[in-house]
């Protein structure tokens, strides 16, 4: 029951965030110079050829119609036409998504692995050799443009080894790359805040009693201590997760990859009206939607959080 | 149990300092016979936790060094086991009671839990049996018996309900000797009282020694049986608890008993002492607390006193044991 009410008003939530994401970007985007009518007619085209254009897109209309009639569309989750491919935006969006998708889900798989144990021996290990390699690790994953390391991990693996497929998409394989360049940065983000979590519940006084009772290091440090350090971990991975799912712009175009971030960017050169709303929107949606789960997790976890 | 004058725990000339010069304890000596409780009192800052850990072997070392010193515990140096060693004895000969219980308890682990694991660690139980035990276990500190607590988390329970989970994982594997680590000044006088009054049925029911930590007199007076008087890092006075309080001999115990709050003197200014503890780093030359003794002479600032047996079990270090000024 209570997980119902919980559901009933992030869905509400949900509802004001579309609305308002909406507005914003309906606004921002026609005040922003550019014209998809211009984009279509081409650079030669007469003031009535581009008129005519307006016309059947529908942007000579007044704004505020414009306006109600995007908003009402969004009401019943229609995104409409492409401006420029005149295809239903949601069927773009929906065939690039499976792709993003797996890229979120492999860099995510990959940033955990590697922060996670990582931190938590930096942490448990402080001041030693393995702290340091984890620390550098991390600055290297802040300090390094995941574009550069994409390059690079393409000109060591892809061209010297031919380990791995150059560009394309099509099986596994065609992942790991990106999907390494991806994580790292978010890995370096997620170690160190596992480090730093760890490093203040170990110094925490039930640790003491932890130990009074007798219990060995490893109960004290991985019973005891991780399950609390790990509580802020889920929620910043949850986040990262997020932010991935709305598409990795630059990664897809160094590995010419087909997903939403290329997407999103043609919809922008060519002032694709309908295509940035839509793709906005639906990347709102996506991020709520991880933020529900993992609040729901959260939740799970620390049992001082019940839901309300 | 063991005759009236053998002594379950000696802690002789124990000295420990901390990173960089800091003399946390400068030659504790404590003596707590079987089935005594033992209160140790002292200000704050005057070694009274940092003689629990050490006996415990829960200092962190470094920053922590122990110098020298011994604790013999039931018949063995407990500062020459190994790591292992000790860690064998924490929780079942020898275990503590700490001062937050809200701190102390794991939040994330049911109390169930936190107690069940100690009985499996140190009594090889099995889960249920570990489950049946902790229900008694919460029976025997007063809560009540219920799965109701075993499942739930701390932050569910009361602070006294928590204190009593905490004294329940203590007790769980009935020790020889629970060091009660300050712990009531987290809780409210009406509870205080009720967990004094357990942790005294306790110890008769279970045969357990207890060293009792406290800054508060009026604790001390009401559960110990006999009492040490710690300042900065040093026993000053120790003896049974009538002759500490019906006849103090140092004169810092003289000062602590006059700051207790007494009906009888309701309207008058209460005493404290003036000035402070000496910090860990700078204490002065001589006896430590002649800076603020209203009868020291030349001798207390060059001499150090040493601890002496004035009276029958009744030891105290100054110069002048039982010198009486005016107003102290």
């Amino acid at each position: 029951m209570k997980l119902l009410v919980f559901i009933v008003k992030r869905f509400l939530r949900l509802l004001i965030t579309i609305f308002l994401v909406s507005t914003i970007i309906f606004f921002i985007i026609r005040v922003i110079p550019g014209d998809p009518a211009v984009v279509i007619a081409g650079i030669d085209a007469t003031k009535q050829e581009i008129q005519a254009i307006r016309e059947k897109l529908g942007t000579d209309r007044p704004l505020i119609i414009q306006y109600t009639d995007w908003l009402k569309r969004i009401v019943v989750f229609d995104f409409g036409n492409s401006m420029m491919t005149d295809q239903p935006v949601k069927k773009l969006i929906l065939q690039r998504f499976p792709l993003t998708l797996t890229l979120a889900v492999l860099g995510i798989i990959f940033g955990i692995i590697i922060a996670i144990p990582i931190g938590i021996l930096s942490a448990v290990h402080r001041w030693s050799l393995w702290d340091y390699i984890g620390m550098t690790i991390s600055q290297l994953g802040m300090a390094i443009p995941s574009f550069w390391l994409g390059i690079l991990l393409l000109l060591i693996f892809a061209v010297k080894i031919h380990l791995f497929p150059l560009f394309g998409s099509g099986s596994f394989k065609f992942y790991i790359l990106p999907a390494i360049s991806l994580g790292f940065a978010r890995a370096a983000v997620i170690l160190r805040l596992t480090r730093a979590s760890m490093v203040e519940e170990l110094s925490k006084e039930y640790v003491i009693t932890a130990r009074a009772k007798g219990l060995t290091e490893r109960m004290v440090k991985y019973k005891h201590a991780l399950k609390n350090a790990l509580l802020p971990v889920v929620t910043v991975t949850g986040i990262q997760f997020g932010y991935m799912l709305g598409g990795a712009i630059i990664i897809e175009q160094v590995f010419s990859l087909p997903g939403l971030g290329r997407l999103f960017l043609t919809g922008i050169y060519q002032r694709d009206f309908t295509l940035i709303q839509g793709g906005v929107v639906f990347v709102a949606i996506i991020f709520s939607l991880i933020n529900f789960l993992v609040d729901i997790l959260y939740s799970v976890l620390n049992p001082k959080i019940e839901i309300k | 149990m063991k005759g009236r004058n053998n002594f379950i725990l000696k802690v002789k000339n124990l000295e420990v300092t901390f990173e960089p010069n800091l003399r946390a304890l400068r030659g504790i000596n404590l003596n707590v016979r079987w089935g005594e409780i033992h209160g140790l009192v002292g200000e704050s800052g005057s070694g009274k936790s940092v003689t629990s850990m050490t006996i415990m072997g829960l200092l962190q070392t470094p920053p922590a060094h122990i110098n020298s010193g011994e604790i013999i515990f039931n018949g063995s140096s407990l500062l020459s086991l190994t790591p292992e060693e000790m860690r064998l004895k924490r929780g079942k000969e020898l275990a503590i009671v700490f001062q937050e219980p809200s701190k102390y308890l794991n939040p994330s682990l049911k109390i169930g839990e936190q107690i069940g694991e100690t009985l499996r660690l140190h009594l090889n139980m099995r889960r249920e049996e570990s489950q049946k035990q902790t229900l008694k276990l919460l029976k025997l500190v007063g809560l009540p018996g219920e799965e109701r607590i075993l499942s739930s988390y701390p932050h569910e329970l009361s602070g006294g309900m928590k204190q009593r989970a905490l004294i329940a994982m203590a007790i769980s594997c009935n020790p020889l000797f629970l060091i009660a680590d300050e712990p009531t000044t987290a809780l409210d006088v009406t509870l205080q009282l009720q967990i004094l009054k357990l942790i005294g049925e306790l110890k008769n029911s279970l045969n357990m020694s207890v060293l009792f930590i406290s800054h508060d007199l009026a604790v001390i007076r009401e559960i110990a049986d006999t009492v040490s008087i710690i300042y900065a890092g040093k026993i000053v006075e120790c003896g049974n608890v009538e002759a500490i309080f019906n006849n103090p001999l140092h004169p810092y115990t003289r000062l602590l008993l006059l700051s207790i709050p007494d009906p009888s003197k309701r309207g008058k200014r209460l005493k404290s002492i003036p000035g402070k503890v000496p910090s860990a780093d700078s204490i002065p030359p001589g006896c430590a607390f002649h800076t603020r003794c209203p009868i020291a002479k030349g001798i207390c600032r060059e001499v150090e006193p040493r601890l002496k047996e004035v009276k029958q079990n009744h030891t105290v270090a100054c110069h002048f044991p039982g010198k009486i000024v005016e107003g102290v």
